[in-house]
């Protein structure tokens, strides 16, 4: 990031803890958390074998690949 | 000729193809030349695919001249926001990250468009992976208000928007988070639908923040967004948060609404906290007129309390980043998308994902990112994200209490028309905070919101925005088409039929912030 940009989130940071501070006031104890605002639950499907795509379609966006397999960096470093 | 369909509405074009007085071809070629002809200015398209529309086209019109039984709408054109996966359509969500990305599958709604037969005319311009309320955020360069082209044309669907106010398109497929599909209708003079949580399949959009998140339709009529929002709209098992409830009518509704005296009675919700000085002068005097129209035609209005509704945008601007940052983890340069090496040092996956990351989000993303990492960092979970939640609850309770006194609620949309470029770099980030204090509320509550023309404020549109009790997204076709009736009968046409249609070139030259 720039420094212009470093500067800007710093403020945002700081806005972020004002937000913080006021939804404090009002979030007490009492209140339930609304996670999803249309409760639904045990969202299930029958257990049947479905259409994914096929191993090309999911590489076909893939900056690299080998053998029908994601070719990615060196996981870890060398010490 | 050319230039006729354009200016027709989907609901007409529908039943002309049906009638037999033009093909699909005519329509979609004449929306196509219309878009060659004014999109270098506009902006409005970050990808047009003339031949698929054509192949499409020509297929509808081909099983309709051999008498197959088809959608109503079919053949009739569509844009659709490039944050909705499309199969072999680039689909870029206005990001460098996704710049040449060609998705090998369809959103559920792209299969709803293509299987009922509507030619997708292109991809429409947005805020980077829909963060802002310009299109000055899109990596790709701004969309310009047709109405003025000095003017943005809001955001996040600015460019959707814009093409169905500027004859591009009949009908726009955007989203809506906090304001992204109601703010630029407003600021477009078109008509944007926020339904409600679930309402439409959301499997296969690029996503934001899933709790806040829905598909909205748009279009130049109420008519024309009930009618997108009909064929978008149902159960779908791959998305877990979809409704399961039958699809209401909604061109019934719309039809019920456009009858003389159906306000009568009809209890229209003032907002205490969202009719005052905040508006500009011009937004309320507009405001203030469409709802005396409304009261002439039988409607009372009341004035309805949302107290927990100042600590709305705080919760939203907790929950809002929080889950994008989580959402845009899964952009690594890994197995799709931009892949960045670093310039120097070893090349391991997490240098090249800090490198590909650097290059590929945009300033305002980046931001969105760290600030939803914070606020999700270990230890202040229950505090900050906990919290906003909380005052979710109390946003949810607020509008139940309101809707006991009200049918719908009413307000101005955005506190002002459409504002200049660049804006954004000089404002007080809280009044651009404030832009959003109208529509945000709906998002935190999954209510469903529209808004509408409810005439011009210096030659520019003013949004009337309409919410509804969830799943109640029927009653904001209905009334909106009241609504829409009387504003367009006082003024002698409708808001839309007066923007201009011709753009100088040396519009172009605006610089873009983003």
């Amino acid at each position: 990031m720039t420094s212009d940009e470093l500067e800007k989130t710093a403020e945002d940071l700081g806005r972020i803890l004002s937000s913080v501070a006021r939804v404090t006031e009002v979030a007490t104890d009492d209140v339930p958390a609304t996670s999803h605002p249309m409760p639904l639950t045990n969202v299930l499907r029958d257990d049947v074998v479905g259409t994914p795509l096929t191993a090309e379609q999911a590489l076909s966006g893939a900056p690299a690949s080998e053998d029908g397999k994601f070719l990615v960096p060196q996981i870890l470093g060398e010490d | 000729m050319s230039n006729d369909l354009t200016r027709l509405t989907a609901a007409q074009l529908s039943a002309g193809l049906r009638a037999g007085e033009y093909s699909s071809e005519d329509v979609t070629r004449a929306h196509l030349d219309r878009i060659e002809q004014t999109d270098s200015v506009l902006g409005s398209f970050l990808t047009v695919e003339p031949e698929q529309a054509l192949t499409t086209a020509r297929d509808v019109d081909s099983r309709r001249a051999a008498g197959e039984e088809l959608h109503p709408y079919a053949g009739v054109p569509v844009s659709v926001k490039d944050v909705v996966v499309t199969e072999g359509i680039r689909t870029t969500a206005a990001s460098r990250i996704l710049e040449d990305w060609i998705p090998p599958y369809d959103a559920t709604i792209s299969t709803r468009i293509k299987d009922a037969g509507l030619p997708i005319l292109g991809k429409t311009n947005m805020d980077e992976f829909a963060m802002g309320s310009t299109t000055e955020h899109s990596a790709f360069g701004p969309t310009r208000n047709p109405w003025d082209t000095t003017t943005v044309p809001g955001g996040s669907s600015g460019g959707a928007a814009a093409s169905a106010a500027a004859f591009q398109a009949p009908l726009a497929v955007g989203t809506d988070t906090g304001g992204s599909v109601r703010q630029p209708a407003a600021f477009t003079g078109t008509v944007g639908v926020k339904p409600t949580y679930g309402s439409i399949s959301r499997y296969g959009i690029i996503a934001m923040a899933s709790s806040l998140d829905q598909v909205g339709p748009m279009g130049r009529t109420v008519a024309d967004a009930a009618a997108l929002h009909q064929l978008l709209a149902g159960h779908d098992p791959k998305d877990s948060t979809s409704l399961s409830d039958p699809v209401p009518d909604f061109l019934a509704a719309v039809e019920a609404g456009a009858r003389d005296g159906s306000l009568t009675g009809k209890r229209l919700g003032v907002v205490k906290q969202l009719s005052a000085d905040d508006y500009d002068a011009g937004v309320r005097t507009a405001f203030t007129a469409a709802l005396d129209l409304a009261q002439a035609a039988g409607a009372q209005i009341v004035e309805v309390d949302l107290p927990s509704l100042s600590y709305a945008l705080d919760a939203y601007y907790l929950i809002m980043p929080s889950e994008a940052s989580s959402n845009l983890a899964r952009y690594d340069g890994m197995r799709f998308g931009l892949r960045v090496e670093p310039e120097s040092g070893p090349v391991t996956a997490e240098t090249v994902m800090a490198a590909t990351r650097a290059a590929g989000f945009g300033a305002e993303v980046k931001r969105r990112i760290l600030l939803g990492t914070y606020a999700l960092s270990a230890g202040y979970y229950d505090a900050f994200y906990g919290s906003a939640q909380k005052v979710r609850t109390l946003v949810q309770r607020d509008f139940a209490a309101a809707f006991e006194q009200a049918d719908v609620l009413v307000t101005p949309t955005a506190p002002t028309t459409a504002l200049p470029f660049g804006m954004e770099d000089d404002a007080d980030p809280m009044a651009l905070y404030l832009g959003d204090a109208a529509t945000i509320p709906a998002n935190l509550a999954g209510i469903p919101g529209m808004s509408l023309p409810a005439g011009l404020a210096d030659g520019m549109p003013v949004g009337f925005q309409l919410l509804a009790l969830a799943k109640q997204d029927a009653r904001l076709y209905e009334v909106g088409a009241a609504i829409e009736a009387l504003v367009s009968d006082a003024a002698g046409a409708p808001v839309w039929a007066g923007v201009p249609t011709e753009y100088a070139a040396d519009a172009a030259s605006t610089t873009t912030s983003a």
